[in-house]
């Protein structure tokens, strides 16, 4: 073995140090010549003789040379560096066909490439902590609606009872995203936050890098209160010190102790924004209410639980509970599922339909190269048989060929691999800051082991298909026949019908992807259309955090409510302002409430509506109409009777034949304090994101449910954007401990809004990969046809001269291109109708099959491709019958002279 | 010359040229081959330029070295020793050597009677 090894080092050397060795050895056999020569002299010869017989008896000296050569190098790997140097010199010497070959496999290898980085951040990287399959979300569901279990939070009460009584988990623990006040140098900043149970870092396996964990039972409303810091707020806001530990810290207004300091790589991707991790501290007016659902839970399952008989556990305990709490617990399952789900769940089928549609661009930039190869190798049929007539072996043209190949897949990947790095960064650059924050993974995207894995075995798998066709195509067999004639129509037809199936994939692919990023984009145009039933423009919005310590009581938040509205109404410009509590139009609906109406039947199903807590100028400052009944006033507050705004939805829903201005309903036990009475009906505002349905919602004014947390909508004469600085002023001159976020117009919030991003971004890059693909097929079939055309070109002189009209030359050319394209398009599009109905969860109002899309899809694609098909076509009839002929003959007599 | 003759003879020739320099020191390849033609009564008279194919395998497998010197007549030559790493394989090779020929000689008598 060591020997071996040490042969081929030596061989190695050999190869380097190649003309010095053979200096040496020439001077050695020289040496060994005049010894001979010498003893012959002794021996009585005449120099002359002496010179000769000692010649014979060394031997050959070429030979001997050769022998050595032979043996000092490493001969498979001097015929490599030779067959590429030849394909270097052939590719040196057609520019245009290398540099068009590099850059098309380039475009699809990188695009390849880049895609599978995210894929690889996001979908197959291990979750960045111990033992991650181990990890699982677990929450309850919700049966209600349309009896489909859907992800719901878990209540206090309900995750202690989990806790105690499940088999299946070593820990479980819960934990909510929050917001704190925290005042910096640049004034109150509200900053995000989690409060979680005492053993949620545990339980991901994570420990501080600096102090300590929550102990157990530092979550409880007795605990102290105590932050752990992110790494990021640590540097920021505290310099980095560590004598951090200890401290106190103002958040909103209450003191906080810093325990601790959290890794610099560490990530949680639920609560990817948060900053201050605090506990719990049960103790707010939700906490012990079973019906109060505001918890995310995630759990380590024992060793040896697979997830099945955890969830089934998990689920048995759910029963367990809706027994003993029908009230609150009626129709309440649970979820167990890996963790990943939670974080990738939503990302995952828009990850894998863009590489899917970068492996389409990858073929088709396969099959271009492919083709052009299979081009090159027909026009060179006489080299090859010149080659082979001049006793190279056909496994050395093999070799050659795939050689070239080879070279031009090396080159295409390394290019490809530079082009993916930049559109990596390019891409993640485009990420908004927000957005990122929820996806905290794929700030380990990159060219890593995984990657470069991918890119190996693309690139071996392109460069087989390179290597391989043209040489399945070598007309070996023929070399005499390649000699003798002209050689030109029987195999230019043998190509014609090869090539031609190559571009049918060629066309059937871009129309896949056409029609994908077709859905696409009409997708993304439904939804930024989709009816708002408000008037976005000329809106400014903002929300606002008030510090608990000044604004705790509901009597001071309304009168800062009031206060807030008067003093922005009374700036010039401002048309009208609201305030809303929970959440701004066209953000989520997640905050709900249940409820039961006064005088229906009830069967303890829960009714499930959204909750919106408004001001009495919301719907005019939206310029959403009212159906029915009033709107709240100012003056409407715990003092005066309980009353209720009701949208559209809610009311076709529970009262389909009935006015339902004056009726009451009330939580699920008809409580007295919480009965309401109808006021009003509005249109169904679009609260929730733009591509879920308009749920039944409820909107109680906000004098009766104030909050320091609070929306701010503007309607402005002038443009929105203009007022926002003026809106901060107000705020700092009503009290500089009010933090603000989120200061923008409503239709960038629109425009920014998750939903509306991922489908921008999605429709962008599969229209990408469809811009390119249209191109990369239409050149395709302009490739076959004009060579088509130009091995015809003795066939249409004949036509010709034989008095064929132009009409019915055009007619001889377009006619292919027709079938080929005919063929292509129809391929294409029954493929494009299973992969859209593959991608369905991404489209938004509008059918897989979507006869208008595919109908333009097929036109774009016929023009395109008849357009590419005429320029060949109109050179075909411009052919002098005569010089077709004669062309034919002197590429004859070219040839026999060039070879 | 067959190709399975080239081979063994390879071998056989490998393991002379180790013998013969640890017999007589560092020599150049003219004195090696005729040291050896000497030695078989010059029974193996082959082309003296078979010897170089020899060297080069034993300089790449590090059992000889070799270094440019002046000959008793002070004419340029290389010189060819044999290593520590060859002596131990010439032992190895011998014995070898020692152990098939007793065999294949037993092995011809036996058929010879």
């Amino acid at each position: 073995m060591f020997d071996k090894l040490r042969i081929l080092a030596s061989r190695a050397r050999g190869l380097l140090t190649r003309r010095r060795l053979d200096q040496d050895f020439q001077q050695e056999l020289d040496s060994h010549l005049s010894f001979l020569t010498d003893e012959n002299v002794r021996g009585g010869m005449t120099p002359e003789e002496a010179r000769c017989e000692a010649h014979m008896r060394l031997g050959s000296v070429a030979q001997l040379r050769e022998t050595n050569r032979e043996l000092r190098g490493l001969p498979w790997l001097e015929a490599l560096t030779q067959d590429v140097r030849y394909a270097l010199r052939m590719l040196r010497k057609n520019p245009g066909f290398a540099s068009i070959a590099v850059l098309v496999l380039d475009l699809g290898i990188s695009a390849s490439v880049a895609m599978f980085a995210f894929v690889d951040a996001a979908l197959i990287k291990p979750l960045p902590y111990p033992n991650p399959d181990r990890l699982a979300m677990a929450t309850e569901s919700n049966g209600e609606r349309n009896g489909t279990f859907s992800r719901a939070n878990l209540s206090y009460p309900d995750y202690l009872d989990w806790k105690r009584l499940n088999k299946v988990l070593s820990s479980i623990d819960v934990y909510t995203g929050t917001g704190y006040l925290l005042r910096t140098a640049a004034g109150a900043q509200p900053v995000p936050g989690s409060r979680v149970s005492d053993g949620f870092f545990h339980t991901l396996g994570v420990s501080p890098i600096l102090g300590r964990d929550f102990y157990p039972g530092e979550d409880l409303p007795s605990g102290p209160r105590s932050v752990i810091l992110s790494y990021a707020a640590w540097q920021k806001w505290f310099g980095g010190r560590r004598d951090v530990l200890g401290q106190s810290v103002l958040l909103s207004g209450n003191s906080f102790t810093i325990i601790g300091v959290l890794p610099r790589d560490f990530q949680f991707a639920p609560q990817g924004a948060a900053q201050l991790w605090t506990t719990l501290h049960a103790s707010d007016s939700c906490a012990p209410l079973r019906s109060c659902h505001t918890l995310n839970g995630i759990a380590r399952l024992k060793d040896g639980i697979s997830l099945q008989t955890a969830s089934d556990n998990m689920k048995a305990v759910a029963a367990q509970l809706e027994k003993q709490y029908p009230d609150s617990n009626r129709d309440r399952s649970a979820i167990v599922a890996p963790l990943s789900e939670d974080i990738v769940g939503t990302i995952r089928p828009v990850l894998l339909l863009l590489l899917g549609g970068a492996a389409l661009l990858l073929l088709i930039a396969c099959v271009n190269v492919t083709s052009l190869l299979l081009a090159r190798s027909e026009s060179r049929r006489r080299e090859i048989a010149v080659r082979g007539a001049l006793g190279a072996s056909s496994s050395r043209l093999v070799r050659q060929f795939a050689t070239e190949g080879l070279v031009l897949v090396a080159a295409a990947v390394v290019l490809g691999l530079l082009a993916a790095t930049w559109a990596m960064k390019l891409l993640v650059g485009l990420i908004p800051a927000d957005m990122m924050a929820s996806m905290p993974y794929l700030q380990g995207l990159g060219l890593d082991s995984r990657v470069i894995a991918f890119t190996t075995a693309i690139a071996f798998g392109v460069a087989g298909l390179l290597a391989l066709t043209p040489t399945l195509r070598l007309p070996l067999s023929e070399v005499r026949n390649g000699l003798g004639e002209g050689g030109r129509s029987s195999t230019g037809n043998l190509w014609r019908r090869f090539g031609s199936n190559l571009v049918v994939v060629e066309l059937a692919v871009a129309v896949v992807l056409l029609v994908g990023a077709g859905l696409l984009g009409q997708s993304f145009y439904r939804l930024l259309h989709v009816d708002l039933n408000f008037q976005p423009d000329h809106l400014a919005t903002l929300e606002i955090a008030a510090p608990d310590a000044t604004y705790g009581q509901d009597a001071q938040q309304i009168v800062l409510e009031r206060k807030i509205t008067s003093r922005i109404a009374s700036l010039p410009g401002v048309r009208s302002v609201a305030v809303a509590t929970r959440q701004l139009p066209v953000s989520s609906n997640n905050d709900t409430d249940w409820i039961r109406f006064v005088g229906k039947p009830y069967d303890g199903h829960h009714i499930e509506v959204s909750e919106r807590d408004v001001s009495g100028d919301y719907f005019t400052t939206l310029q959403a109409r009212l159906r029915r009944g009033r709107y709240f006033t100012d003056a409407e507050d715990e003092s005066r009777p309980n009353v209720v705004i009701i949208n559209q939805v809610l009311a076709r829903k529970y009262f389909p034949n009935e006015d339902p201005i004056g009726h009451q309903f009330g939580d699920t036990q008809l409580t007295p304090k919480s009965l309401r009475q109808i006021i009003g009906v509005v249109d169904d505002v679009r609260e929730g994101s733009l591509d879920s349905e308009i749920w039944p919602t409820e909107y109680l004014p906000i004098n009766q449910s104030p909050d320091t947390y609070m929306g701010v909508i503007v309607r402005t004469a002038q443009a929105p954007e203009s007022i926002l600085p003026t809106l901060e002023t107000v705020f700092h001159q009503i009290d500089r401990d009010i933090g603000l976020v989120n200061e923008s117009t409503m239709n960038e919030r629109i425009d920014a809004s998750p939903t509306a991003y991922l489908h921008r971004s999605v429709m962008w890059l599969v229209g990408g990969f469809a811009a390119l693909a249209l191109v990369l097929g239409v050149v395709g079939l302009y490739g076959v046809i004009a060579y088509s055309v130009s091995q015809r070109t003795r066939e249409i002189g004949v036509r010709m001269a034989l008095g064929a009209q132009r009409s019915s030359v055009y007619g001889l050319v377009l006619k292919e291109a027709a079938w080929l394209t005919g063929i292509g398009i129809g391929a294409g599009v029954a493929c494009s109708v299973a992969a859209a109905t593959l991608m369905r969860r991404l489209l938004f109002g509008i059918a897989a099959w979507d006869l208008p899309t595919l109908v333009a899809v097929a036109a774009v694609l016929a023009v395109a491709a008849l357009a590419a098909s005429y320029v060949p076509a109109r050179r075909a009839t411009r052919v002098d019958p005569m010089d077709a002929l004669r062309c034919e003959r002197s590429h004859r007599v070219i040839g026999r002279l060039s070879d | 010359m067959t190709n399975d003759r080239s081979e063994i003879l390879q071998g056989t020739l490998d393991l002379m040229v180790l013998k013969t320099l640890e017999a007589m020191g560092p020599l150049h390849g003219y004195g090696l081959a005729r040291r050896i033609e000497q030695l078989s009564e010059e029974v193996l008279r082959v082309n003296q330029g078979t010897i170089y194919a020899s060297l080069v395998r034993l300089l790449q497998k590090g059992w000889i070295s070799a270094e440019w010197g002046a000959s008793e007549n002070n004419r340029k030559a290389k010189f060819y020793s044999i290593t520590r790493r060859g002596r131990k394989q010439l032992t190895a090779e011998a014995e070898n050597w020692e152990r098939v020929s007793g065999v294949i000689g037993r092995l011809l008598n036996l058929s010879e009677r």
